[in-house]
């Protein structure tokens, strides 16, 4: 590189790291470890990865967009490609920006005839499986070998990838560790002997201004915590992609935290033995995908008609049936609003990032025992599988809701206790639990009366359902309204629910710096429906765009039910795949570019 | 001292002058008296059918359930809550038909609950259909030519799944019936009695008198309940000779035992009004 005196300055601290190969690679691993690199630095990061349906062969991937300020979602273009094996270059060259760099093992890639349409990239063969086996372990440290000679190339700080190993392998020994460190420092000294990086514009550096510590963590483990935060004691589920690692994660915690947790034997008793803990005063959580919830369906209105409190967590992934286990989706979104027979209420929330998946874990169940009626979190794979950078959280300050729960002074005072008292004027009457004196009730599957005997009079009936969907009235008033991210006024302004969040307010950064204002309306909880709020904001919006990750555009037609609206533009999409800003940015430029936008009354 | 009127709800029941029911009915009031519970402090959780409508009947905690689920509800509640009696009382169809998951799954855990199975080879409620204890050629409005599987044998499959108590009463002989659900709540682990119920509208075979005639207690025998396989030898006697009685018990740890998280404090009891997380940071960071 002849030309590095009048190159540019290099690209600090903003860049896509992507790491490719066969499952069983140690892609994941790889990819946790570099994020916590960079968060050990003062870097904040937004990770991704891909993986199919199988545990050994196919292709994994795990990406990770890193700045110096906060990361909302990652970026599709890639700058720094570890490409494990062969198919990693064909399947990723249309993914890498100009000048993007390839590591690739020579003894394995035929890496010219791959690249050869793409002149500007920068090869970087290294030999991986040799200084793997070099460093004392077989083929399977070529990730680790990787990794060092990452840091080389980035000009990052080694000593930090060094301490990681010593505490991420503390329990498998010392051995473990040294060859660890051993493989990294082989791929960085390699580097430093072998490849000029001044052809190579990206670079990593320690933000020291930024010292608050940073978790990486995903979805599923923030529900979790917030479970664990909320008092969940008993936790039942049965494995199902991408809802998998909560059932894990809250079963890695038992005995630290006093809780039980039921590998079920189906869905359905999942579902069953959680309103079975509610109701005798446990909080208690069920999660799956929306495969497991099929089979959770009937149990929603038990919940219901019980007036029992309980919290789903719904995973969602594309469907129907099998669909595309490993993959996202929001298709999932009318299936959860109205599944189950007959009519009653209920509360959808569906969390946008990490953070908010804790603390509506904690409000879910604040409300489920508030209300009396069943909560469902509506996730998504990408949402629960994509760590991000993510301060501890304000824990200090939570407070534990059960709502009414008799005392056994309340209930000496009652004389003749109702558990299903139709005088509560917000249809919320005292609840008991199990082994309380004189509070015996029936909780009653059957239409009952104010004691929970069977009842199938017309009046009953009538009392009964008003009582139940005056405790929606009462919680549609206390639910937070959605929040409006970007400027108050804007020439476009974004619809969207869930996991969307992150690409859009990336999205609407890039257009920002474009002087194309955007503004974004996310919509956390979605039953009961803010439709006040979303009115007034069609009332007043230049041009509305509706972007969602299915094909139906379901929060779309929701807004059509409850305002009559309907949003023309819309940006869906739904090949397994989230929304990258860069596309969202094509896509609303596109929006701008059209002429005679439509926006009507229907 | 509690009574059999503490235990009885203001709703008289609505089964069929004659079934089989009101026997097992008076055996689970009667057990739970002779016990000396008193009912706030009993939980029962019912199935759907004719079986699972005494819900309305039994003053006491009561969860009535959906179709075939009454037992994953009652073993959570029995975790949640592992210091009161939790009965589950269901049919053959609810317990067997749409729950048998469950039900086998119950019997490998050996949770400390008791179920109560009306077995009375029919759907009553629906009025008249095959059910998975009916005999094999049984001919109802659902199966006109007759059913083509098998009958499905309750005590064996709880022999051979696990239960550690496995009982059989008659609904026509409630004294008897009453001490085997007694022994059951008094029985450590899973206790499982199954109740020849008579359905005097939809099965005018299995009657009273085709009862009487057939049945004989294990106890008259040397029988003794602590063979796995001589039990299963007796559970698949049916036919001139029906034995009533304790089929196979045996103590073992329950499902509770395993569970270190209950040892405490029952799950219900345990504060969780501010729970410290920090430590959960750690492995993320």
């Amino acid at each position: 590189m002849k030309l590095s005196s009048k190159k540019k300055p290099n690209i600090i601290n903003n860049m896509t790291w992507k790491i490719a190969g066969e499952a069983g690679f140690g892609i994941a691993v790889s990819g946790v470890l570099f994020s916590k690199i960079c968060t050990r630095g003062g870097l904040f990061v937004h990770s991704y990865s891909e993986y199919p349906s199988l545990i050994r062969g196919g292709h994994n991937t795990f990406q990770l967009t890193v700045r110096d300020s906060k990361v909302y979602a990652p970026f599709k273009t890639v700058n720094f490609l570890i490409a494990l094996n062969k198919e990693s270059v064909t399947k990723h060259l249309f993914e890498l920006s100009e000048k993007a760099l390839i590591m690739f093992d020579p003894d394995e890639n035929d890496i010219a005839t791959e690249t050869s349409s793409r002149k500007d990239l920068v090869l970087c063969p290294v030999p991986l499986a040799i200084l793997s086996k070099n460093s004392g372990a077989d083929r399977l440290m070529r990730n680790t070998v990787a990794m060092g000679a990452s840091m080389a190339i980035l000009a990052y700080d080694l000593t930090i990838l060094d301490e990681l190993f010593k505490e991420v392998f503390a329990d498998k020994g010392q051995e473990v560790i040294d060859l660890n460190i051993r493989a990294a420092k082989a791929g960085f000294d390699y580097i430093k002997e072998h490849f000029d990086n001044s052809s190579y514009p990206y670079r990593l550096e320690k933000n020291e201004k930024h010292s608050q510590t940073q978790m990486v963590l995903g979805g599923n483990e923030a529900i979790g915590m917030g479970a664990i935060k909320a008092g969940v004691k008993f936790y039942a589920g049965y494995p199902m992609t991408p809802s998998s690692t909560l059932l894990q994660y809250m079963a890695s915690k038992q005995l630290q935290y006093n809780i039980v947790v039921k590998h079920t034997e189906d869905e359905i008793s999942a579902a069953n033995m959680a309103i079975g803990a509610y109701y005798a005063g446990v909080r208690a959580m069920t999660g799956t995908a929306g495969g497991g919830f099929s089979l959770m369906v009937e149990s929603l209105g038990l919940a219901a008609i019980t007036e029992t409190p309980m919290v789903y967590v719904v995973v969602q992934r594309p469907g129907p049936a099998t669909g595309l286990p490993t993959w996202t989706d929001q298709g999932d979104l009318k299936f959860v609003l109205h599944a189950s027979q007959g009519e009653f209420p209920r509360i959808v929330v569906a969390p946008g990032d990490t953070e908010e998946c804790f603390y509506v874990t904690i409000q879910a169940h604040n409300l489920a025992e508030t209300y009396q009626l069943p909560v469902i979190i509506l996730s998504d794979k990408f949402l629960a599988e994509s760590p991000k950078s993510t301060y501890p959280f304000d824990d200090k300050n939570i407070k534990i809701q059960r709502g009414k729960i008799a005392t056994p002074e309340q209930l000496q005072a009652i004389g003749i206790y109702k558990r299903f008292d139709l005088q509560a004027k917000d249809g919320v009457s005292l609840r008991t639990l199990p082994g309380m004196k004189n509070g015996i009730f029936l909780a009653n599957s059957d239409e009952h009366d104010e004691h929970g005997f069977s009842n199938e009079e017309s009046e009953m009936r009538i009392n009964m359902v008003d009582k139940r969907f005056k405790k929606f009235i009462a919680a549609s008033a206390e639910l937070p309204e959605p929040v409006l991210y970007g400027p108050a006024k804007a020439d476009f302004t974004i619809f969207a629910w869930g996991s969307t969040k992150g690409p859009i307010l990336e999205a609407m950064e890039i257009l920002r710096r474009e002087n194309v204002s955007v503004n974004l309306l996310h919509i956390l909880y979605i039953s009961p429906f803010p439709a006040k709020r979303v009115n007034e904001l069609l009332e007043i919006c230049k041009t509305p765009i509706l972007i969602e990750n299915n094909m139906t555009a379901q929060l779309g037609s929701l807004i059509s039910e409850y305002t009559g609206y309907e949003i023309g533009n819309k940006i869906l999409k739904y090949d397994g795949r989230p929304f990258f800003p860069e596309e969202l940015v094509q896509r609303i430029r596109a929006i701008k570019n059209q002429k005679g936008l439509k926006k009507w009354l229907a | 001292m509690v009574s059999v009127n503490d235990f009885t709800s203001p709703i008289f029941p609505t089964w069929c002058p004659g079934c089989g029911d009101f026997g097992i009915w008076a055996s689970i009031k009667n057990a739970l008296v002779s016990m000396d519970f008193e009912p706030h402090n009993v939980m029962m959780v019912y199935g759907v059918g004719c079986s699972g409508n005494m819900c309305s009947f039994i003053n006491a905690y009561g969860f009535h359930g959906l179709h075939g689920r009454a037992i994953p509800v009652a073993e959570a509640i029995k975790i949640a809550n592992h210091e009161i009696p939790v009965i589950v009382v269901g049919g053959d169809g609810d317990l067997l038909g749409e729950g048998l998951s469950h039900f086998i799954t119950a019997c490998r855990g050996n949770p400390n609950i008791t179920v109560i199975l009306h077995d009375n080879q029919v759907y009553g409620l629906t009025t008249g259909q095959t059910a998975p204890t009916s005999d094999k050629g049984f001919k109802s409005k659902s199966t006109p030519l007759g059913v083509i599987e098998v009958r499905l044998n309750p005590l064996v499959t709880a022999i051979t799944q696990g239960a550690t108590y496995v009982a059989r009463g008659f609904a026509g002989d409630p004294t008897y019936t009453t001490k085997l659900i007694v022994d059951g709540i008094k029985h450590e682990g899973f206790s499982f009695v199954n109740v020849l119920q008579p359905c005097v509208s939809f099965n005018h075979i299995h009657t009273y008198p085709w009862y009487r005639e057939r049945i004989y207690k294990l106890e008259e025998g040397n029988y003794t309940p602590h063979d796995s396989t001589k039990a299963y030898e007796k559970a698949i006697e049916w036919g001139d000779k029906i034995p009533l009685g304790l089929f196979y018990e045996e103590n073992k740890d329950t499902y509770q035992d395993d569970l270190p998280q209950i040892k405490p404090l029952p799950l219900v009891k345990q504060n969780i009004s501010n729970i410290d997380i920090s430590e959960l940071y750690k492995e993320f960071i």
